[in-house]
């Protein structure tokens, strides 16, 4: 009786799976080209044009600190804002709560740190993660007195009436990493942004696999802007390149279900022939799965996180690692400082996205930062390195 | 939740027929036939090995969580505990081989302490274990967001993760036999050790009714809290090997609990307790196991995982209900 339920359930599920890009043997992929799927309804080929394009665009300001640099600047007057200081700073975060977030914000803390002389107090009032949470700490700013607001939104819909009411208070705003729907804030920062993260990864991946090869391509979560636009640019290229793409899974962040479902697929296929991800927090252990399975790690992409960096070195991987710079934290503070001196700056003030190559890994393995750390933090000059991010 | 039975208990001990493990045995043979016949490679003992290792953790979780459960509780605390411990161990380590023992020594002591904290709660002051263990669930998820911040710190050492990532390479026949799978060989002997001495005996009279094994002189809240310090040993193992599988996992335990219980559930183990043996929660577990694996290998969304589970603990609870009344 119990059999007989257990073999019900399955084949129910069975009958239930309507994922083409999850079908086995390569069904699915004859229908639907490359087995990639519909395009994300996130997509806006305007913008996936414009960040490829910025992908080989040369920016302006020093080399040596790209967290200054601006691609095809388009300066903004900031004369009103002119301000004695030195001055009160505030900042609302979306959230601490990943690594990414916590090298972000440490660096930027050093960066505070380092313009003491004319940053007399800074305010930061983490939102954990809520909208709600986040819009009344906006509000709770207005009334304190700073002198710039510095925001990180959790989500871009429901935080643009917050941004409009504090730029209407009239102290300068500078929104960065997601944005806003509104072109109030003085200027927004951010790096090339997903389409040009995704679109690497996949052009490296499907250029260096073997022809006619089986892509898995692991994705966090869906629904989020920032991650739909890396896959779907991964997506263009995947589809461009005529590759196979067996499966298209969420991991949710979490390497003990990024490691089964990588596990999974070489159980099922036999071989994995490429790899491509849209954050680098799972690529260990992706690559693990293959080692464990006794498997050659198949060209894959990553991101700069110290642990990815350190295997790719140690275990000679073909791969590649497209970087959303932790060191866009510094930014704020200096477009801050800038504008209430008065002086102009880029909005949209896009930074330069570079990327960790074969050639240039040695440069961003720094073997004694934690497994966790981001290398693009451009902190290395700051107060309080390495211990800081320890 | 039974009727005090007229027959004495020693006599009807060894031969539980409603709780066998023929079913689950049964099962699990239609499982490995359809596995065989869709993905041939997979019965190749290579691959079985690396199956069992991997199946390791949630088998050593069902084991803890039958001792709870026969006895008449549960302990929905596990996959919590499982979580902090990894993320514990991964802070303390930071990286440093030296602190590999003991981390791990710690991590049993933790795992002890909060099945020993669950248990006390449950039989001294009365909260059913359900609220006991969910509220130790929260409190657990609670700690350990705020003592990390919500990202995970530090990192675990090579030799911490070879429990549960490394093997014994080149065994004759075997191939490659994993050290996960030794543990949950070594331990799951030890289970059925345990049912089989007094306590085993104890345990399930407790679970099948407590007001007879009360006035026939057992402590029962002395038999019911130790069960809930094996289920918090056997998470402390499982972190061990899941984390030495995977590394630091926020989510390294999410969700195991309910795999733990449905297990359970599926090896003949009556909810409410009594009846079922350790056998045939580790034969779920297994089972379950390897219903993902053919799910896996028909292409069925790993989404559908907790769908599946959820039919399984409703048809087995049901099946079994149809059965004991009938008894």
């Amino acid at each position: 009786m119990a059999a007989i339920a257990a073999v019900t359930v399955l084949s129910l599920a069975a009958c239930a799976t309507d994922e083409p890009a999850a079908g086995p043997s390569g069904s699915a992929s004859a229908a639907t080209g490359s087995g990639t799927g519909d395009q994300s309804k996130f997509f806006v080929q305007a913008d996936y044009d414009a960040e490829l394009a910025l992908l080989d665009a040369a920016p302006t300001g020093p080399a040596d600190k790209p967290w200054e640099q601006v691609l095809n600047p388009t300066m903004v007057d900031t004369a009103k804002f002119k301000k004695a200081g030195p001055h009160k700073i505030c900042f609302s975060n979306a959230a601490l709560n990943n690594p990414w977030r916590q090298v972000g914000f440490k660096t930027m803390q050093a960066e505070v740190e380092a313009q003491k002389s004319r940053i007399k107090e800074f305010v930061h009032v983490d939102a954990e993660g809520k909208d709600q949470k986040q819009i009344a700490d906006i509000n709770d700013l207005l009334g304190k007195g700073c002198d710039a607001l510095i925001v990180s939104p959790n989500t871009t819909a429901t935080l643009t009436p917050a941004v409009e009411a504090a730029c209407k208070a009239g102290l300068p705003v500078v929104v960065f990493d997601r944005g806003v729907d509104t072109k109030c804030p003085v200027t927004f920062i951010n790096p090339i942004g997903g389409y040009g993260f995704g679109h690497v990864g996949a052009e490296f991946v499907s250029q260096k696999m073997k022809p006619g090869g089986k892509v898995l391509a692991l994705r966090i979560l869906p629904g989020v802007d920032v991650l739909e636009t890396r896959w779907s640019a991964a997506k263009v290229a995947f589809d461009k390149a005529k590759v196979d793409v067996v499966g298209v899974e969420f991991t949710d962040g979490d390497p003990a279900k990024t490691k089964k479902i990588v596990d999974d697929y070489i159980q099922r296929y036999g071989t994995i022939d490429g790899v491509w991800m849209d954050a680098g927090a799972v690529a260990v252990a992706a690559v693990e799965a293959f080692q464990d399975a006794g498997k050659p790690v198949p060209p894959m992409n990553g991101e700069d996180q110290l642990d990815f960096l350190k295997i790719w070195k140690d275990k000679k991987l073909t791969a590649i690692a497209p970087t959303y710079p932790t060191y866009q934290w510094r930014t704020p503070i200096i477009a801050a400082l800038r504008i209430l001196d008065g002086q102009q700056v880029s909005n949209p003030w896009k930074l330069p996205q570079p990327t960790v190559t074969q050639d240039n890994l040695d440069q961003y393995l720094d073997a004694g930062m934690p497994p966790l750390h981001y290398a693009m933090c451009g902190c290395t000059d700051l107060p309080g390195y390495p211990q800081r991010w320890k | 939740m039974q009727t005090v039975q007229p027959r004495s208990l020693p006599l009807r001990l060894p031969r539980m027929r409603p709780g066998g493990v023929l079913p689950i045995l049964a099962i699990l043979a239609v499982l490995l036939v359809l596995v065989g016949i869709r993905q041939p490679d997979f019965l190749a003992p290579q691959s079985l090995m690396s199956f069992l290792g991997r199946s390791a953790p949630i088998i050593l979780l069902a084991a803890g969580q039958y001792f709870v459960i026969v006895s008449g509780e549960f302990d929905l605390s596990v996959g919590s505990l499982v979580t902090a411990q990894v993320v514990v161990a991964a802070r303390l380590i930071d990286s440093d081989p030296s602190r590999t023992w003991p981390v791990v020594l710690l991590l049993l002591a933790f795992g002890a302490l909060v099945g020993l904290v669950n248990g006390l709660i449950t039989t001294r002051l009365r909260v059913p274990s359900f609220i006991t263990t969910l509220g130790m669930f929260l409190i657990l998820v609670g700690a350990v967001y705020l003592w990390s911040d919500g990202a995970p710190k530090g990192g675990l050492s090579e030799e911490f993760r070879r429990f549960g990532r490394r093997a014994f390479e080149d065994v004759p026949l075997l191939g490659r036999v994993p050290y996960a799978l030794l543990v949950l060989v070594v331990l799951a002997v030890a289970a059925v050790l345990l049912m089989r001495s007094d306590f085993g005996r104890t345990l399930v009279a407790v679970g099948d009714n407590p007001r007879t094994a009360e006035l026939s002189g057992v402590r029962v809240w002395r038999t019911r809290t130790f069960a809930f310090i094996l289920s918090g040993l056997a998470a402390a193992v499982a972190a061990i090997l899941l984390g030495g599988y995977s590394g630091v996992s926020f989510q390294a335990g999410a969700g195991l609990e309910f795999g733990a219980i449905t297990a359970v559930v599926l090896g003949g183990v009556a909810l409410g307790g009594g009846r079922g043996a350790v056998v045939g929660a580790m034969l779920g577990a297994l089972t379950l196991e390897l219903l993902f694996a053919l799910m896996n290998f028909y292409g069925v969304s790993g989404a559908l995982r907790s769908t599946v589970q959820g039919g399984i603990i409703l048809l087995a609870v049901a099946v079994s209900a149809t059965r004991s009344s009938s008894r």
